[in-house]
């Protein structure tokens, strides 16, 4: 079942997965976090976790002020072989939508490019979103990465 | 069981080991032969390797597929309780039956031919035995002096300590507790203390590097201050900790023991780049550190069990990390977290959180995974040429520092007595 919303919430959800991805395969990790309200929850969880009601995630955030941990964490203090990454992020499918806040599952796959190396699939799943209105335009109060994917490629280094 | 491997059969470059094994050759790591003998001197003899927790099968009937080195076996919960180990493998021709990761099972039945088997493994039920009448006689059917009792799953040893599971081939293993040694087992037990485990959940990443690097990794006490800018900057792990690296007779398994102290402190440790002085957290709940009863001292012990599994505590994450080799060049690392019955939420909360510093994505443990990669690349592409674990000379004993890599010495000088090379 899917909610009805009008014209302008649609594009603005459409345009704020477009603009999420763009900035996390451009690299812009400053800008990564301000796509969340401060009291955010971001997770990318193996969908095994998710499945038996497991509470551990791969990477598993509570706050804008971890996201921001995290963004420095990939400049200054995690060594990794550096690599692209690229979304492909299916159209927004609304579950549900009251009082602002729009309940969202998306499909999505992420290709890695390592330097010198071809282009592998990275990692692939579902998000399990909640996105709410703020003054500045809609941002996520959720993000949860549920992945198919049965194994990491050695690491994950930057946010899905 | 399977016959040893004639060393004769290997075709291994010539190995040179310079003093003692402070040199190791890089064709340890990159040799197929050799690595499908290490399979069996390792994983399918003389050792117990790691299944699993107590806490993953609660349940009569509970199962739950994993490996032993490259085999396939299932951890199971009998109907009565007691825990089993099987091999994965028909006993008709072979099928690897069980295809979940877990489940709950009265029984195992393989599909191509349906032969069925109780969960320890005994063969119960063989279709058309007894052939088949038409017209009033019988076709076919097995032999009549076909033996049930000789065609059960093959059954593994299995030992049981403090809710932790391991498993052998071998029936003749010596017991788990002789295994690990008096020393080890210390650390082992201070863990495992016998509280009932809780199982939080999973993490399984697959890095491109021979499996003894990671069993190396976690016998290094000299990287983390190093490599690892959260664990100098916040003191978790640095050179100038109290520290003891532990070894059993016979260097096979280690703890590497180490208590927090001087974070952000600038001393001779902290003059590497890793080191940042100015870092402050945005939310530094994730270094909520609460102190345990258990812990008895050390913040931070990290147990080596040769050649399957890694024992972490690092402040109030724990989690048990499988090493399961998928031929020389790669092998899966399964990391399960767990806690203790009797954490409150907010321990629980804390677990979780903590967790975000390791496993594949973590921001201490990721960038392991990225340098056995590195490590690995070089092996393959220069086999004549050595490593160099020279850190505090080239003997193997214990140290009350962590400014050494014995215990990398220790662990080749006991693969080279079992290897023969
Ligand atoms: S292979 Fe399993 S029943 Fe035939
Ligand atoms: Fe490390």
């Amino acid at each position: 079942m899917s909610a009805a919303i009008g014209f302008e919430d649609w594009q603005a959800l459409v345009q704020l997965y477009a603009d999420y991805a763009h900035v996390v395969d451009a690299g812009l990790w400053e800008q990564w976090p301000e796509f969340f309200i401060e009291d955010c929850v971001y997770r990318v969880q193996p969908r095994e976790n998710h499945e038996r009601g497991f509470p551990l995630a791969t990477l598993s955030f509570e706050s804008k002020g971890m996201l921001k941990d995290r963004a420095y964490g990939i400049r200054e203090t995690l060594f990794h072989d550096p690599y692209y990454q690229r979304h492909v992020v299916g159209l927004p499918r609304l579950l549900g939508e009251a009082d602002g806040r729009f309940d969202v599952e998306a499909n999505y796959a992420v290709f890695r490019t390592k330097l010198s190396q071809l282009s592998t699939v990275y990692n692939v799943g579902r998000s399990l979103d909640v996105v709410v209105r703020t003054a500045e335009g809609l941002k996520f109060a959720r993000r949860e990465f549920i992945y198919d994917s049965e194994m990491i490629p050695n690491s994950m280094i930057y946010p899905l | 069981m399977n016959a040893p491997i004639a060393l004769a059969e290997l075709t291994a470059a010539p190995m040179n080991w310079e003093r003692g094994t402070s040199r190791i050759p890089f064709a340890v790591y990159n040799d197929p032969a050799l690595h499908t003998l290490e399979l069996q001197r390792f994983f399918y003899e003389k050792h117990w390797c790691y299944v699993g927790l107590e806490a993953e099968i609660p349940k009569p009937g509970d199962y739950k597929r994993t490996e032993i080195g490259e085999r396939s076996v299932i951890l199971v919960r009998a109907l009565d309780g007691a825990i089993h180990v099987v091999e994965n493998a028909c006993a008709h021709r072979g099928v690897a039956f069980c295809r979940a990761r877990h489940g709950n099972a009265q029984a195992f039945v393989c599909p191509y031919h349906q032969w069925n088997y109780a969960l320890d493994g005994r063969l119960r039920g063989v279709p058309m035995r007894h052939g088949v009448k038409r017209d009033g006689v019988v076709q076919g059917g097995m032999p009549a002096d076909f033996n049930f009792a000789e065609h059960g799953l093959t059954r593994l040893k299995v030992a049981v300590r403090g809710g932790v599971v391991f498993a052998s081939f071998d029936h003749d293993v010596e017991p788990f507790e002789d295994f690990v040694g008096p020393e080890v087992l210390r650390y082992f037990d201070r863990l495992f203390d016998g509280r009932k485990l809780n199982i939080l959940g999973y993490n399984r990443q697959r890095i491109p590097g021979n499996w003894k690097l990671m069993q190396e990794n976690i016998k290094d006490p000299y990287h983390p201050g190093l490599l690892h800018t959260w664990f100098v900057t916040f003191g978790l792990w640095r050179a100038d900790n109290r520290a003891q690296m532990v070894m059993d007779a016979r260097h096979r398994h280690a703890a590497m023991i180490s208590t927090r102290g001087n974070a952000g402190a600038v001393t001779e440790v902290s003059r590497v780049s890793s080191f940042k002085q100015t870092m402050a957290l945005h939310d530094p709940r994730f270094l909520d550190i609460v102190p345990e009863p258990w812990w008895n001292g050390p913040t931070a012990v990290m147990t080596t069990l040769f050649p399957s599994v890694i024992l972490q505590q690092q402040v109030n994450s724990v989690s048990t990390r499988q090493i399961v080799p998928d031929g020389h060049g790669h092998f899966d690392f399964v990391w399960t977290h767990f806690g203790f019955e009797d954490d409150t939420p907010e321990m629980t909360q804390r677990r979780l959180r903590q967790a975000n510093l390791f496993g594949p994505a973590g921001f201490v443990s990721a960038d392991d995974g990225e340098v056995i990669e590195f490590s690995q690349e070089s092996f393959e592409a220069k086999p004549g040429h050595r490593t160099l674990v020279e850190l505090g000379g080239d003997e193997v004993a214990d140290t009350d520092h962590m400014v050494t890599e014995t215990l990398i010495r220790g662990m080749y000088r006991y693969w080279r007595e079992v290897m023969a090379r």
